[in-house]
């Protein structure tokens, strides 16, 4: 569904990815591990878009995507949820889920409203509540929701439990299982490996914006230096 | 009573068409987060188009059909705008965008000329609504009432817009946030252009609404512009009901202020939005701005260094052949080169605070002005002689800046670039209505210089001298240390103020010893030229400075000097056609679109390039 080819991604002069180059299959839920500045962000944004890849292409369904808009690669069917949540917090929960709203899609369950207010009861009763007045577990759920709205047939989820209260993270974990239950294809970026466990099939460890590793974690606890090398901090 | 009442629904009538231009400001402003100086012409258009529809349409069904069609055809006009001139700019750093709407403001200025010709148009008179109505024995024109009964439905209108409707949502969540609206799949370009096309066609509606009050003239275009701003402002940026209650409010003072203190027309409104926007900072109704909010565009600024031997061999090469002009150069071509060299002091010492500081201040005219205008109040009625003048003329100046940046320092971004339009305001319609003191429009004349610089090569060498030894001053400051915690404070507030930096202190100096040095520009100009007008302090001389700032590149040194050359020697020469306007407006968005670093940044670039200067690798 997503294939990444030798892209090289900066910010100004600085390198931040390196030749990197993975793919996820339809349907996975795979997590991109590493540390604080691994380039895990940045990975996710040169798939967006929101960073432009210098170098390298990135396919999705096929299509190249790099020198595309963000806005046309999210017509495409891909969901951004951006680590810093990012919610526009003049807007009232409704107003925030009607500006990630976009037309059903073939393969993918319609999401509405009430749909997501389902699987987020607590946004369900603030609706009408400004974005500002929601906790950071609120807003986490709500740039979900919002991204949700735009039927995408793969979600990327930058940190999803960065931030926020445990509780919320076994949450996040149960509301992730069910969305990859709805046949999404969920590529998402974290520094804790426990939460990647619960939730993904298979994990790419990125380190210096190069891949360290790419499988699943039972290959991987059979490596545990790679685990000290490029995840311990 | 009656007279009172009567005023009030006059004031409220003149709202109208204020809020109407205003909203269609602020709507712009708070998604684009572009100041669109040609907002003005937009109004203009409005008028004129109205005008020409309403010769041709009859009745009142005609009437009201030409004023709408004049705005959907000045929101056409504002589509082409925003793709043609505005799109390949929205990377550059912020308000370089203002430049280009500058530039904007010159070509319809031409093109309206070309259109209509020079002479004022009468509007019309509205079909139907022609007579006046006795209102507590006052009379009031028909008009005016139906103007306050459309006006709150257009409030109404506006408001279900933008509070109700999904492109209303879509709008106000990139007012806050493009980028995130971008990567949810909407395409912010079209949503940036339709904002457009509602802001111009808002404005081209109060343009074509005011006829039957107003007319139609080529001055009306800066002549609503000051006061759209206030009402902005007032309203705080972005804020529909804010923009008319400030509008209502400005309007009515007007009326008020027109019968019972007709010396103080034009300082009032000024007066009021300095005293809101010390009380209510971001307006009556804003938001506050926070920093860094919206996210910085373009690239991070780059150090400067001081020159190295190449580029100071070369200034003084420079430097050199100026001193020669008189042997070779005309008389004219000494006094064309001392004008050039006192408005690139001006320019530079608003560099200072605009590119060194991150100050952007839109009134930097009050100090020119100011100081050219200290000197011939005290020759005129103090007897003073030139070279006592002379030096009091910054210190004045400098004074003056002191105590404005003292009020001002509260705010930021663009709040601050407003108040300090708002003093810069203040002291020029002061100096313009009171006549007994300052001459008023006639100006101040009879200032010239002391006997030993009377001449035009001895004045040469005077303006030599202090124009370029203050630039030279500048120049040294950046590199001190007071310019390296001042460019701290722009980069990171917060961390310099972490490192010990009083932020507020250092940029307060900056701002006044900025002013000062303008007053030394405006003392030099004031001998040069013999007299002071009010024209000195208008906007019109702000907003030279700043464009020559951006024309020849806001990032670098040099770059206030070599554009205030570039636009002063440019205007002498295009002043001798007709269509001046349109040319240099062409030249500036042309120069904003090709080389959006500026002429000294472009050319520094290509210096990089060709290996001549080393680049960024090579800074420590």
């Amino acid at each position: 569904m997503i294939e990444v080819d030798s892209i090289n991604s900066f910010y100004g002069k600085a390198q931040i990815l390196n030749d990197l180059s993975f793919s996820i299959a339809a349907g996975e839920v795979v997590s991109i591990l590493g540390r604080n500045g691994a380039g895990k962000t940045t990975t996710l944004k040169s798939i967006m878009q929101l960073v432009r890849p210098r170098t390298g292409s990135v396919k999705f369904n096929g299509t190249e995507v790099v020198g595309s808009p963000p806005y046309k690669v999210a017509k495409m069917g891909l969901g951004y949820v951006p680590e810093e949540r990012r919610i526009f917090t003049d807007l009232t929960i409704l107003e925030n889920m009607e500006v990630g709203r976009q037309p059903a899609r073939e393969g993918v369950p319609e999401w509405s409203v009430d749909l997501l207010f389902e699987l987020f009861p607590n946004l369900s009763e603030r609706r009408n509540n400004r974005g500002k007045a929601l906790s950071g577990g609120e807003q986490q759920m709500l740039t979900i929701a919002r991204t949700m709205m735009g039927n995408p047939t793969c979600l990327l989820l930058d940190e999803p439990s960065e931030g926020i209260a445990p509780v919320i993270v076994e949450q996040m974990a149960e509301t992730i299982m069910q969305i990859k239950k709805q046949r999404l294809t969920v590529v998402l970026s974290e520094q804790n490996l426990h939460f990647a466990r619960l939730v993904a099939d298979r994990a790419i460890i990125i380190e210096g914006g190069q891949k360290r590793f790419d499988g699943t974690f039972a290959e991987l606890d059979a490596q545990p230096e790679i685990q000290e090398k490029y995840l311990s901090v | 009573m009656g007279l009172f009442v009567a005023q009030l629904l006059t004031g409220l009538a003149n709202a109208a068409t204020l809020f109407l231009v205003a909203s269609g400001l602020s709507l712009i402003f708070g998604v684009t987060r572009i100041v669109n100086f040609a907002h003005g012409s937009f109004y203009m258009l409005g008028a004129f188009i109205g005008y020409s529809l309403m010769q041709v349409l009859p009745g009142m069904f005609g009437f009201w059909v030409s004023v709408l069609l004049a705005g959907l055809a000045v929101g056409v006009i504002g589509v082409i705008v925003e793709i043609l001139v505005l799109r390949p700019v929205y990377k550059a750093p912020e308000l370089f965008q203002l430049v280009a709407t500058f530039g904007v403001i010159l070509v319809i200025q031409d093109l309206a000329l070309l259109t209509w010709g020079a002479d004022d148009v009468l509007g019309p008179r509205a079909p139907g609504l022609k007579g006046i109505v006795r209102v507590l024995g006052e009379p009031v024109p028909k008009y005016d009432l139906a103007l306050i009964a459309i006006t709150p439905f257009i409030l109404f209108g506006l408001w279900y817009l933008i509070a109700k409707t999904r492109l209303g949502i879509l709008v106000r969540a990139a007012t806050q946030d493009r980028e995130m609206v971008g990567a949810l799949g909407v395409n912010q370009a079209w949503l940036f252009t339709g904002v457009f096309f509602l802001g111009a066609t808002l404005a081209g509606l109060g343009g074509a609404i005011q006829l039957p009050k107003g007319g139609a003239d080529l001055l009306m275009d800066f002549n609503i512009l000051a006061a759209i701003f206030v009402v902005v402002v007032i309203g705080g940026m972005g804020s529909l009901p804010g923009a008319y209650v400030a509008a209502a409010l400005i309007s009515i003072l007007n009326v008020f202020g027109v019968t019972y203190l007709p010396q103080s027309t034009l300082v009032l409104m000024f007066v009021v939005m300095a005293v809101v926007l010390m009380i209510k900072p971001y307006g009556l109704f804003g938001r506050e701005e926070v920093a860094g909010e919206h996210g910085q565009v373009g690239e991070p600024e780059r150090p400067i260094k001081p020159a190295g031997i190449a580029v100071r061999l070369l200034v003084a090469f420079g430097i050199f052949l100026l001193a020669l002009l008189p042997w070779f150069g005309s008389d004219f071509a000494q006094v064309l080169t001392a004008d050039v060299i006192i408005f690139c002091l001006f320019a530079a010492s608003l560099h200072f605070i605009l590119g060194l500081g991150g100050l952007v201040s839109f009134g930097h005219a009050a100090f020119f002005g100011g100081g050219a205008y200290v000197a011939a109040l005290l020759v005129s009625y103090l007897q003073t002689p030139m070279e006592v003048a002379f030096l009091l003329a910054p210190i004045g100046a400098g004074f003056a800046a002191f105590i404005i940046g003292w009020l001002c320092m509260r705010l930021t971004g663009v709040y601050f670039a407003m108040l300090t339009l708002a003093f810069a305001q203040l002291i020029w319609s002061l100096v313009y209505q009171w006549g007994e003191f300052t001459g008023g429009d006639d100006g101040l004349v009879d200032i010239w210089p002391a006997a030993w610089l009377n001449g035009t090569t001895p004045y040469y060498y005077f303006t030599l001298f202090f124009g370029i030894g203050g630039i030279l001053i500048l120049r040294h400051v950046a590199h001190s240390p007071f310019g390296y915690a001042l460019r701290a404070s722009r980069d990171s507030a917060r961390q310099a103020e972490a490192t010990g930096i009083n932020t507020k202190r250092i940029q307060w100096a900056a701002f006044t010893f900025a002013g000062a040095l303008a007053g030394l520009s405006g003392a030099l100009f004031v001998f040069s030229k013999g007299s002071v007008f009010p024209t000195e302090l208008e906007i019109g001389r702000s907003f030279d400075a700043l464009i020559v700032i951006f024309l020849g590149g806001v990032k670098t040194l040099s770059g206030a000097v070599v554009g205030g050359a570039s636009l002063e020697y440019a205007k002498d020469f295009l002043t001798r056609f007709e269509y001046w306007r349109l040319t240099l407006g062409l030249i500036i968005i042309f120069v904003v679109i090709v080389a959006p670093e500026g002429i000294s940044g472009t050319m520094r670039k290509m210096a990089e390039r060709v290996g001549i200067i080393r680049g960024r690798e090579g800074d420590s």
